[in-house]
Formats: structure tokens, C-alpha cells, sequence
């Protein structure tokens, strides 16, 4: 046992079955502060770990109504009250015209909120994460799964959380240091 | 070049093609795709490639250089046609866009897994093809300094806004939009990977740069979690959207009263023909891409006969819309429309319109062929010719119609000069360039869909 405070305690696994075995067993310990790395997204593991849902459609529904909005409104100021212009004998606030352009800012609203949305919610850009010191870590993006159990936790001490780890084929299990 | 290779073996009859080549891994998938990036042996096709991309670039350079300094005269642009080679070429460029979008949107949606092999390819596609494209109606207003007051809403020194109910600003909103949302789309999907490629860098250099691109990706569950959704809700967005962009380029010509431009079956012809002419652009890159890389794994004959495939559906569309332009005309009974059906058989330009018939309908229909569909070297020569016949679609529509409308004394020939060819050519060299870069510094497959693909990528109960 180290007297440095450690981040958490990583697990590693060669295939993902071994992986969201572990983290669900975890979870079931009552282990809450916790994340799964994996090399591609795996729905399973988000489950194991109680990540269910999240806010990126509610963030792409309201970034599509200010396109929306902000895309008409534009429209009919410019063609109804900053510069009325009378063409082909049309209304001014001739709204069926305006249609195409107001679809166009509700997409690209919606697509700038999906993503800035997402980013901001994820914290990235993020320079710096303690879980990059974890040894073998940048296999995380090619072929291996990794479960952090994370010192936060108010069930987490090095000692029994390594033995809990252990119970469930890890490859190695390491402390993360910050 | 070998284009036709050994190593495409065509399984027995009834069994089709896999998707991905047997006995890949994790690993040995990561390490395959992201070496083309981190090899430090760049191939020396590649610098030939670039060399000669980068002299046509120059020729762009040149083109639009003197087109700044003399004006648009120097093109073939006159009255009564205005349009000519800008416009023909902008929606030839921007149709090839759409296959990119088809791919990684729409696909997505369905579920059609084979689309995972070439999406970051085609994305990548899309976004140079539709940079080639905007280039064009820039140029065109002569003074693309000034375009951004004709363009976009803001207003000049009157005071005077563009004008929202013409179509031609449609196209900016349509157009812009959809760099901006098939750019995201793209860089997002290529941040997972960009972190494969922090990880698997062996210099610190290159560890640093694709660190920063990366932006500290980790792949933590509960980020892809959010990041799973926000690319499904951008498919979502997209597939919509890239029906919207092609039916308002073809407002543009449809809204009007020309003959042979006003008719309402514009935007479902065009979006068949752009996705037409894209698939054909996502063959002509992606099979010397797989020869000369050895990718015949990951971009299997699978995927060939189904853009093959999807060539011959959207092809029979178009050609439907050809037939449906001429009965038109006949059913009208009006006097102009009846003209321009004349114009096109029998008119001065009767020979660009006959070509179009053989490149887009008669010599696509090989695609019926087993054979041909197994082929890459039928298959990259009938991409080539499709290519031209939706050129020269976009030229019999543009030049066409505009040549002679209502009045005789008004008609008038269009001639295009050799600033036409060398812009056009020019676009084709900075589209090469721009791809042949991507390739190498990105990478072309996406490795974090491929991985999902792979049998051992999944839990077992």
C-alpha cells in the first residue's frame, strides 16, 4: 500500500464478456464511481456501469429551435421590416419561401448542439487524465478493456477492492497514480 | 497499377462476399489501418500522386489568378448562356458529395454494417468534392471578395439584404449547412481514432499531434455513451438533410420558367443522379485505394457489387427521369417545351445529349452482371464513364435550355474556352490532392467501426 493518494484501481481484461462480467459484479458490490474503457463503443459496458441515458438529445432538441427560430426570425426581419422589397408581387412576410432556409439553420443548430453538446458533457478537450499514467493504458484504444474503480468511491480501499478485482480474471490489476 | 488483383477470389455461387477479410483481430485490424498513417515508409506512388496533383493545383491557381485579374470573360459565358462550365461543374462537384453522406447517414440508420469499410473515406470525399463545388459559384460573382455581401445575410453600404425567396440563397443555407454538419460528422468520428493513433505513435512528435487532435479521448464508457448518440442524432440530421441539398440545387434551375428547367420532377431527379454519380466516385477512389494499399480485407468485393449495386438502382432512376423529360415535353403541348425536346435530338449540342444516353444508361446497365459487379476493373472503368455521362447531364441541362428559349432572335451558341478545361481540371487536381493527403496523415478506414465488426468485439452471455 502506497502513502501517495492513488486515483483508483485499474483492471485489465483481454475481451469484453470478462469486462462488463466485472463491472457488473461491481455495481452489484455497490461500486458507483467507476468507468469502463473501451477500444470501440460497447453498450453493454455503459449498462453494467448504470450509464443509461444522457442529455445530448435534449441538448440537439434545443440547439434545432434557436436554428429554427434564429433562421426564420432573420428571414422575416430582413424581408418584412429592415428592407421591404416588393418581388413579383409576393407578401413581404411570404412564409412558404422562407421554409427552405429555416430547415437548413434547425439541421445546423441541431448538429452544432449534438456535437459541442456532447464534447462539453464528455469534458474534452481534457489534456490531462490520471488513468493515462495506468501502465498498458494506450492499449485501451486498440485491443484491450479496462474497469477503474475509482478512489472516490466511499466503498473503495486498495486492499479489498484489488482482492474484489482479482476475483474476476483480470490480466493485471494496477494503481492509477494521479 | 495492379487494379485487378489475385486476391480477389469470388466465393462459389450463392455465397456472397464477407464484409471483412478472415482472421483479423483487434490488434492485427489497429495495426493494419492505422500503419498507412504511422509507417515511416510513404510509398513512392504517393509522391507521385501529390507531384502531379499539386502541378494541376498550380493550374487551378493560374486559372483563377487570371479569372481575378480579367474577369469572367475569359470563360465562355455569355448571353443568353450565363451559367455554363461554373455552374455545370458546381453541381457535378457537389452531386459526387452526396454518396459520402448516403454512406455514413443513411446507411447507419438501416443498420447496412458493410458501410463501415468506407465511410471515412467517402465522408472525406464528400467534404473535398463539396470545397470543389463552392469554389465554382465563388468564382463565378467575379469578385469573391464582394460575395460574402451577395451570399450571406449581411446587409451592404444601402443597406440592401440578399433575397430570401430566390432559391440561389436556399443554396448557400443548403450547401454551407452541409459542409458544416458532414464536416462534424467526419471529425467526430475520427476522434476515437485519432487516439488509436496517439497511442500507437512511436515518435513523440507525432504522439503530440495526434494527441492534441484526439482532445484527451479515452474511451470511457459513459463518453461513449453520449458520443453513440450524438452520432446517431447526426445521422439523423444528415439523412434529411443531403435529401435537401441536391432538391434545392435543383430548385434553382426548377423554380425558373426556362423550358427543360420547369418541372417539379427536378429534386428527385437530381438527388438520384447525385447519389448516382457519388457512388461511382466512391469506386474510382476506393479501388486503387485497396490495390495499392493491399486493403482488399477491409474494402472486400462485397462492398464493390453493393456500391455496384446502388449505381444500377440510382441509374435506373435517372434514367427514368430522361424518358420522363421527354414525355413531358410531348404531353405538355406546349410549342417551347415540345423546342427544347427538338433542341436536344436534333440541336447543335445532340451530340453531348446522345453521349450522356450511352454513358448513363446504355453501358451501366453491364452492372446487371455478376461478372462485371466482380470485376474491379469493370467496375472502375464503367465508375469513369458515369462520371462523364452526369457531367455531361448537368451540361445538356445548364447549356441546353439556356441556348434557346422563347425567342429566335435571342438564341444564341455556347463555346467553352480553355479556362473552362483548366478550371475544371484544376478542381480535379485539388481534389486529388486534398485526398491523397488524407490518406496519409488519417486514417482512411474507420478502425473503431471496424473493430465492432469483428467476432471477438462482442459480449457472449
Amino acid at each position: 500500500m502506497t502513502a501517495e493518494p492513488i486515483y483508483g484501481l485499474l483492471a485489465e481484461f483481454d475481451n469484453p464478456t470478462d469486462l462488463v462480467h466485472a463491472a457488473k459484479a461491481a455495481y452489484g458490490a455497490g461500486y458507483r464511481k467507476m468507468d469502463a474503457y473501451t477500444p470501440y463503443p460497447l453498450e453493454e459496458a455503459a449498462e453494467a456501469i448504470g450509464v443509461h441515458h444522457n442529455r445530448v438529445p435534449l441538448i440537439t432538441l434545443v440547439g434545432a429551435m434557436l436554428g429554427m427560430i434564429g433562421g426564420y426570425s432573420l428571414e422575416y426581419w430582413v424581408s418584412a421590416i429592415a428592407y421591404p422589397i416588393n418581388a413579383g408581387g409576393k407578401p413581404f412576410h411570404s412564409w412558404p419561401s422562407f421554409i427552405p432556409v429555416t430547415f437548413e439553420c434547425a439541421v445546423l443548430g441541431a448538429a452544432l448542439a449534438a456535437v459541442f453538446g456532447m464534447m462539453a458533457l464528455n469534458g474534452l478537450p481534457q489534456p490531462y487524465h490520471p488513468v493515462f499514467n495506468a501502465p498498458n493504458f494506450t492499449s485501451a484504444s486498440r485491443d484491450k478493456f479496462f474497469l477503474c474503480i475509482e478512489a472516490q468511491d466511499p466503498n473503495f480501499s486498495v486492499v479489498s477492492t484489488k482482492q474484489f478485482l482479482q476475483n474476476y480474471r483480470p490480466q493485471l490489476v494496477s494503481e492509477v497514480p494521479y | 497499377m495492379a487494379l485487378n488483383d489475385q486476391v480477389d477470389q469470388l466465393p462459389p455461387k450463392g455465397i456472397r462476399p464477407p464484409i471483412i477479410g478472415p482472421g483479423q483481430t483487434l490488434g492485427t485490424a489497429t495495426d493494419r489501418i492505422a500503419g498507412i498513417v504511422l509507417t515511416k515508409h510513404t510509398p513512392i506512388f504517393w509522391f507521385a500522386v501529390v507531384a502531379v496533383s499539386v502541378g494541376i493545383f498550380g493550374i487551378l491557381n493560374t486559372a483563377i489568378a487570371y479569372l481575378l485579374g480579367r474577369g469572367t470573360g475569359i470563360w465562355g459565358i455569355n448571353i443568353p448562356v450565363g451559367w455554363g462550365f461554373a455552374i455545370v461543374n458546381f453541381v457535378w462537384w457537389i452531386g459526387i458529395g452526396h454518396a459520402g453522406t448516403l454512406i455514413s447517414a443513411i446507411l447507419l440508420l438501416f443498420k447496412q454494417s458493410w458501410r463501415t469499410s468506407i465511410n471515412r473515406f467517402a465522408e472525406a470525399m464528400t467534404i473535398f468534392a463539396v470545397m470543389q463545388a463552392g469554389l465554382f459559384p465563388l468564382v463565378h460573382t467575379g469578385r469573391p471578395w464582394l460575395a460574402a455581401y451577395w451570399l450571406f445575410p449581411i446587409p451592404n453600404t444601402m443597406g440592401v439584404w440578399p433575397q430570401f425567396r430566390s432559391p440561389l440563397i436556399w443554396d448557400v443555407f443548403a450547401v454551407s449547412t452541409y459542409f458544416t454538419v458532414s464536416f462534424l460528422f467526419w471529425g467526430i468520428g475520427l476522434i476515437p481514432d485519432f487516439a488509436t493513433l496517439r497511442d500507437s505513435a512511436k515518435t513523440l512528435v507525432v504522439r503530440r499531434i495526434y494527441g492534441m487532435l484526439a482532445m484527451g479521448w479515452r474511451g470511457s464508457a459513459r463518453h461513449w455513451n453520449r458520443y453513440e448518440t450524438a452520432y446517431m442524432l447526426l445521422a439523423g440530421l444528415a439523412t434529411p438533410l443531403v435529401l435537401s441539398v441536391h432538391s434545392v440545387v435543383s430548385l434553382d434551375f426548377a423554380s425558373s420558367i426556362v423550358p427543360g428547367w420547369h418541372t417539379t420532377f427536378f429534386p428527385p431527379y437530381f438527388v438520384a443522379g447525385a447519389i448516382f454519380s457519388g457512388f461511382a466516385m466512391v469506386l474510382i477512389l476506393a479501388i486503387p485505394f485497396r490495390a495499392l494499399y493491399g486493403m482488399q480485407d477491409y474494402i472486400t468485393l462485397r462492398h464493390l457489387q453493393n456500391c455496384a449495386k446502388v449505381m444500377l438502382a440510382t441509374g435506373m432512376i435517372v434514367a427514368y427521369a430522361y424518358v420522363l423529360e421527354m414525355f413531358m415535353g410531348w404531353y405538355s403541348n406546349d410549342r417551347y417545351e415540345l423546342a427544347m425536346v427538338h433542341n436536344r435530338l436534333h440541336g447543335p449540342y445532340s451530340g453531348y445529349y446522345f453521349m450522356l444516353v450511352l454513358c448513363n444508361i446504355i453501358i451501366p446497365q453491364s452492372l446487371w452482371f455478376n461478372k462485371v459487379r466482380s470485376s474491379p476493373l469493370a467496375l472502375f472503368l464503367v465508375a469513369c464513364v458515369v462520371q462523364c455521362g452526369m457531367w455531361l447531364e448537368r451540361f445538356v441541362i445548364v447549356v441546353m435550355s439556356l441556348q434557346r428559349d422563347f425567342l429566335p432572335s435571342s438564341w444564341g451558341m455556347y463555346w467553352f474556352t480553355k479556362w473552362d478545361i483548366a478550371t475544371l481540371l484544376g478542381t480535379m487536381g485539388f481534389f486529388t490532392l486534398l485526398f491523397f493527403l488524407f490518406i496519409r496523415f488519417m486514417p482512411a478506414i474507420s478502425i473503431f467501426e471496424i473493430r465492432t465488426l469483428l467476432p471477438q468485439s462482442k459480449v457472449k452471455e
